[in-house]
């Protein structure tokens, strides 16, 4: 199989653009209504762990030297300009650049105990680990029904008690239930934008996995199914970990716990939301967050 | 000149031209259509039968030509006077000039026959066992009133034939060859018994053939006195009458009824008179099967090529070759299939296959003779380069979220294909299997090579076990074009019969697209929004 190249290609230049989120301080984001760091999330031990992460697309590197740790049952997320490595960095936790042709990668992650670049490491076993959901939603040209039971189906579960109360189960969770119980038979691709990410999400819970990888997932919606989306991240954060890549900064304000900030492949700053969003620690970063880039 | 330039500007005339185009394609199609059907369809149609007085004597027919005076040449007339027993010939060319006033008498007869074509003239007399029952228009009225319970007689005595004799056979020449086999291993006791068997069987056969001679005789037993238009006689049983028409005493309504019932005789029933007569049912019916076989056979073979050179094989020159090797495979002339399905499946493949498992009845051929799975095989190969094309077209149309969104859930490549890309990409690949019927159902020069015959005894389903015979030759509507046409003796008067063969070859064409199209619809309802 062949999948396009989604390597990301830092532009210098394009960096001097300042990103859309204009005119906000720092301040905004902390103002009463945003969540305060949970005192859970300082104290839970380390579910995700990236060491010194070289990865080369050929012979251009893309990611330098990350060392990053994700809490259990926290919300972390990166942001940082388009090609900067986040997406990259993501698609590293459940093993998704293998799908790329001569990508080579340097370095350790670990999920949990797991190394995952260790040699013989079941790649198949580890990504029922890490689910992931995608910047556009793509459910299967699929009943509701079978999109949700997908992940259990292809584990051989055929027992349709199980993959019912499973489907219900995750639906549940996604919060979709309740919108789509009388239609379950009905093709996926009939709900809306924000129903179909909901639903996505739905697939990635039914299979139970540690760590949820969200790759921009609210890139795509109207405001009104954002914030049921990151309602959504705060109420699974309590069951899962969760890792998400956003460009919206007042997102990660809302729903993370930890941010990271990446430029350039590098990561140049990570704590902390509160903190990074009221007093980071690294002049660029402020730089991006106030949307005075460069 | 600036606005001949605006329009070339603004592609008006391009719009226009490839409009044009467009239409005088469809007028082609049409028309070709339209040829066939105008010239299939009047067949059927019951015509005035014409009496004149010539220099010759007087003629009675349908006039079926006219060529006007040419040069040298004077004005002739074509008659279709039938009697083929009788005159040698089915047609005769009238000069025009010494023609006296053309006559319709009401009591002129077309009679359809088992043989020699149909009997154009008078009922003289009805007789029964050699006794003279009725004469003159009397005599038509009783005929009419037997002729159902003639036909009657006559189906019952071809499906005894057909069916019962038939299968009695089959079981003769089984017991045969279990004999022989058992000979060579000299099993004394499974030997009675076998002959127990044949001496029962030989039993029940002389018992069917003695009351098949029963109802031979009793259709003997009525039969007509025909008299021709230049007095000659001729003696004609009941039982081969197959439809008496009184062409010139008949209204529309009449002459309606029996368009349609001839029109149904062609399409349900067994060719007659060397397939110059009769229906073409065992032809429908093998085209169908054929096409259906060779589905079957190249979906799986072209799918899974698509498949491992499109998802498994490194791309790299050699996957670039063999793609160009099975585009260029469409367009190996289709009699080169043929050659090699004769020798690599039916003499190679069919003659391995009975020296294995059917070496008993050898050297009477099993598998090792042309067939219907032989024929189908090797359209199936002619037709493997298009649902190729078609399915890795459509394996590379699935969006790639998709797949990833599998592979994330831990499913492994080949569930990925097997859940998520062939069904988004299957109405891609029934639109190959539509171009593959559209290709194969018309194909004629492989199969003669392969399994198509004139006249095939048997069909390729039937009812006696194992139901589907693949080793059967079969009849196709294409070759009976082929053969109607220009391989029969009398093809003057076959020449509607290949119109009306045509026409309804790509009547079947359309059906089995119009189903397959049908099925890509309902696929993609259930998809739904996949735009493949």
């Amino acid at each position: 199989m062949e999948i396009d190249d989604p390597r990301p290609v830092p532009e210098p230049a394009q960096l001097q653009v300042p990103p859309p989120e204009t005119g906000l301080r720092p301040t905004s984001f902390v103002t009463p209504g945003l969540p305060l760091t949970d005192p859970a999330v300082l104290t839970s031990p380390t579910m995700l762990q990236v060491e010194r992460l070289n990865l080369y697309y050929g012979s251009k590197q893309a990611l330098f030297d990350v060392d990053l740790k994700v809490a259990r049952n926290s919300v972390m997320s990166f942001i940082g300009p388009s090609g900067c490595g986040k997406s990259t960095l993501l698609r590293c936790l459940n093993r998704m650049n293998d799908l790329i042709d001569d990508v080579r990668i340097e370095g350790r992650v670990l999920l949990g105990d797991t190394d995952l670049y260790a040699p013989g490491t079941d790649v198949i076993a580890l990504r029922k680990r890490a689910g992931m959901v995608f910047q556009k939603s793509n459910p299967f040209p699929k009943s509701i029904f079978e999109n949700v039971a997908y992940g259990l189906r292809i584990q051989g579960e055929s027992d349709f008690k199980v993959l019912e109360e499973a489907v219900e189960r995750s639906l549940k969770g996604a919060g979709l239930w309740d919108e789509v119980k009388d239609r379950l038979k009905d093709s996926a691709q009939g709900l809306s934008g924000g129903q179909q990410q909901r639903l996505c999400i739905a697939r990635a819970l039914a299979v139970r996995p540690e760590v949820i990888l969200m790759d921009e997932p609210c890139s795509a919606l109207d405001p009104i199914a954002t914030a049921r989306v990151e309602e959504l991240i705060l109420e699974l954060k309590r069951e899962f970990t969760i890792v998400i890549v956003t460009h919206n900064m007042q997102q990660a304000a809302r729903v993370s716990d930890h941010t990271a900030f990446f430029w350039m492949g590098k990561l140049i700053e990570t704590g902390l939301t509160e903190k990074m969003f009221t007093n980071p620690g690294h002049r660029m970063t402020e730089d991006y967050i106030t949307g005075r880039f460069g | 000149m600036s606005r001949l330039a605006e329009r070339f500007r603004h592609g008006g005339i391009f719009v226009w031209f490839s409009g044009a185009l467009l239409a005088f394609c469809l007028a082609m199609i049409l028309s070709l259509v339209g040829f066939i059907v105008a010239k299939g369809m009047g067949y059927f149609w019951p015509r005035s039968l014409v009496q004149v007085q010539t220099q010759e004597g007087l003629v009675l027919g349908e006039i079926t030509g006219h060529e006007p005076a040419h040069g040298e040449e004077t004005e002739k007339v074509q008659f279709r006077t039938a009697n083929r027993d009788i005159y040698g010939q089915d047609f005769r060319w009238i000069p025009g000039a010494g023609m006296g006033t053309p006559d319709y008498p009401k009591d002129a007869l077309l009679i359809e026959r088992l043989e020699y074509g149909p009997f154009i003239g008078r009922i003289a007399s009805l007789s029964h066992e050699g006794q003279q029952v009725a004469s003159g228009a009397p005599a038509l009225a009783e005929a009419l009133k037997r002729l159902p319970e003639a036909n009657r007689i006559r189906h019952q005595i071809q499906s005894i034939e057909k069916g019962q004799v038939g299968d009695l056979n089959r079981r003769i020449e089984k017991v045969r060859t279990n004999r022989r086999r058992l000979e060579a291993k000299g099993n004394e006791a499974a030997l009675k018994a076998l002959d127990a068997e044949a001496a029962g069987l030989q039993v029940a056969y002389d018992q069917l053939q003695a009351s098949l001679e029963k109802i031979r005789a009793e259709a003997k037993a009525w039969s007509l006195n025909l008299e021709t238009v230049d007095g000659k006689q001729k003696e004609l049983p009941l039982g081969s009458v197959v439809r008496v028409v009184q062409a010139n005493a008949m209204g529309t309504l009449d002459k309606l009824g029996v368009y349609l019932s001839r029109l149904w005789e062609f399409m349900a029933d067994d060719p007659r008179e060397s397939n110059t007569e009769g229906g073409i049912f065992p032809a429908i019916f093998g085209t169908v099967m054929m096409v259906l076989v060779m589905s079957v056979l190249v979906v799986p073979l072209g799918v899974i090529t698509a498949l491992y050179l499109r998802e498994y094989a490194k791309q790299g020159w050699l996957v670039r070759a063999v793609r160009v090797a099975v585009n260029n495979l469409a367009g190996v002339p289709s009699i080169v299939f043929g050659v090699f399905g004769l020798g690599f499946f039916v003499y190679g493949l069919g003659g391995s296959i009975d020296k294995l498992f059917f070496a008993d009845s050898l050297p009477t051929p099993t598998y090792g003779t042309g067939g219907i799975l032989w024929a189908s095989l090797t359209l199936a190969l002619l037709t493997v380069p298009v649902v190729v094309v078609a399915t890795e077209e459509a394996l590379g149309a699935v969006p790639r979220s998709q797949r990833e969104a599998s592979l994330a859930m831990g499913a492994t490549k080949w569930q990925t294909l097997w859940n998520v890309v062939i069904p988004s990409a299957t109405p891609g690949i029934l639109t190959g299997l539509i171009l593959a019927i559209a290709r194969g159902a018309g194909e004629v020069a492989p199969l003669m090579l392969t399994g198509v015959v004139k006249l095939a005894p048997a069909m390729p389903l039937d009812g006696t076990f194992p139901f589907l015979h693949l080793d059967r030759k079969f009849m196709h509507l294409g070759f009976h074009i082929y053969d109607v046409g220009f391989q029969s003796p009398n093809s003057e008067a076959a020449k509607p019969m290949v119109f009306m063969t045509a026409f309804l070859l790509l009547v079947v064409v359309v059906i089995l697209n119009l189903f397959a199209l049908n099925l890509r619809r309902k696929l993609r309802e259930r998809l739904g929004g996949s735009t493949f």
